[in-house]
């Protein structure tokens, strides 16, 4: 039997993704600091439950085994459930991500009775003031609200998700515990500077000897904690982390948002990683199979500046999106990057300014500025709209 | 317990586990288990042949003989399916 390196096959893409990111709304009760989508507000343009049904059709003639549904807040679609039903009816799986506001009792039940929804309740702090400093006041109640109805339902494996920062890295076991305390299942992912992230990323990102202890700590635990495949540039430490240990950008995942556009991941909204529109002729397949920034991702990498450095065949230069919104190179170091690159080149680059996200549905939380007209009545009785209107000349 | 990575028995009747969905691909094909959300790969072409005819023949042992693995390759095979069933891709039939 032979056995080729998967690694290389998946580096040259697939027919179909073997799972997809689909953010439903940019709609979200919460204003995150660190939003990967700078999610807030509606988009008016989101795809109707019609377009979102023809999508998970392709889905299926496509055989994608499930999605990633995410938002904004997906679970605020008033078309939610019905989507999800739609979707598992048509062997497409759903794992969705939620703050938990809609996990209610009877609905926690629900899930429980389903083998084709996973339920992934994000949580960014074991404690409800390292969660709420990043994830806005109340969210740390709701998240375990949620989780005690799932436990309670009977929903054994739910996955707590955790975007790993410098505030909540000293929590890792805490984390397990409250995994365990549910029967849940811990997943921890990478913090990237996308979307609102790109704002707080200087302050919120790992040190680098964080970065070391969790290496460790995700070592010692084996599959028995998630990571989503996020922490591939941590592979320069020694052995890789469980999972492809690759970039999947473009070649196994993508990302389609709220109005249809096919982005090569979640974590690069941008127009430079925009690949097409579900909305266009042919679909998201063709998207998938035929776009020009797809097939060049597609294409073999040169590892660049990394390429003599003797991790490059371990982290294969690290997260396109975290290079991208750093500013750095496409085929340079991650900023993140274990040999201490990424932070050479970080400091070399200066004040040169990063590119921004190419959309923001963030809440307006600065007041819309309006003149309002202070200009006093001609008289008390005068109804002509031309009242004090005096032609110039 | 049959079927652990260990100790694959060739001789019994298996079969691809219900909730397993498999979607061919050049290199072999991809598995996804909706019971346990764990995907696997199988690495040729060849390994799909044999896991697709598991459940219409008497043994595992068959199914690799008439999907032409030799007697060479056959532990590689043995092993190959052990950690298919380690993962319920696979699991064994009641005996006929």
């Amino acid at each position: 039997m032979t056995v080729p390196a998967l690694v290389e096959q998946f580096q040259y893409g697939l027919d179909a993704p073997i799972c997809l990111t689909w953010e439903l709304t940019y709609a979200c009760n919460l204003s995150c600091v660190h939003c990967l989508s700078s999610s807030g507000r509606r988009d008016p343009r989101e795809l109707s439950t019609a377009e979102c049904k023809a999508v998970i059709d392709e889905l299926e003639r496509m055989q994608v085994f499930y999605v990633n549904i995410g938002g904004g807040e997906p679970t605020v679609r008033p078309d939610f459930w019905e989507l999800v039903d739609y979707a598992t009816a048509h062997h497409v799986g759903v794992k969705f991500s939620t703050n938990g506001i809609k996990i209610i009792p009877d609905r926690a039940r629900q899930l429980a009775g389903s083998d084709y929804v996973d339920v992934q309740i994000s949580l960014d702090g074991a404690t409800a003031e390292v969660n709420d400093a990043v994830r806005g006041p109340g969210s740390y109640a709701t998240a375990l609200r949620a989780m005690e109805n799932l436990a309670a339902a009977g929903f054994r494996g739910f996955k707590i998700s955790v975007v790993i920062t410098r505030q909540n890295m000293g929590q890792l076991d805490e984390f397990k515990a409250i995994a365990d305390r549910f029967g849940a299942q811990l997943r921890l992912t990478r913090l990237r500077p996308s979307g609102r992230g790109a704002d707080v990323w200087d302050e919120l990102h790992p040190t680098a000897a964080q970065q070391r202890q969790l290496y460790d700590w995700l070592a010692a635990r084996g599959e028995q904690v998630l990571t989503g495949d996020s922490f591939f540039h941590l592979a320069a430490y020694g052995d890789p982390l469980p999972g492809l240990n690759l970039c999947g950008a473009g070649r196994v995942v993508c990302l389609i948002d709220p109005v249809g556009d096919v982005y090569a991941c979640p974590f690069a909204i941008h127009d430079s990683f925009l690949a097409g529109n579900v909305r266009g002729p042919g679909g998201f397949a063709t998207v998938w199979r035929e776009s020009e920034l797809f097939t060049d991702l597609r294409r073999p990498q040169t590892g660049g500046a990394c390429q003599s450095c003797s991790a490059y065949d371990s982290c294969r230069g690290g997260c396109m999106a975290a290079k991208f919104f750093t500013g750095l190179p496409l085929d340079g170091p991650d900023p993140e990057c274990v040999k201490g690159h990424g932070e050479h080149a970080l400091a070399a680059m200066g004040s040169t300014a990063a590119p921004r996200p190419s959309g923001d549905h963030s809440h307006r939380t600065q007041p819309v500025p309006v003149t309002i007209s202070r200009r006093p009545p001609e008289s008390a009785c005068n109804e002509s709209p031309l009242a004090g209107f005096r032609p110039g000349g | 317990m049959p079927g652990t990575r260990a100790g694959f028995d060739l001789d019994l009747p298996w079969q691809l586990h219900p909730q397993v969905s498999v979607r061919p691909e050049r290199f072999g094909a991809l598995l996804y288990h909706f019971g346990t959300r764990r995907l696997s790969f199988l690495k040729s072409p060849a390994l799909l042949t044999v896991v697709s005819s598991l459940g219409d023949s008497p043994s595992a042992r068959a199914a690799c003989r008439d999907a032409g693995v030799t007697e060479a390759e056959l532990p590689t095979y043995a092993t190959a399916l052990g950690a298919l069933a380690a993962s319920q891709m696979i699991r064994a039939r009641e005996a006929l």
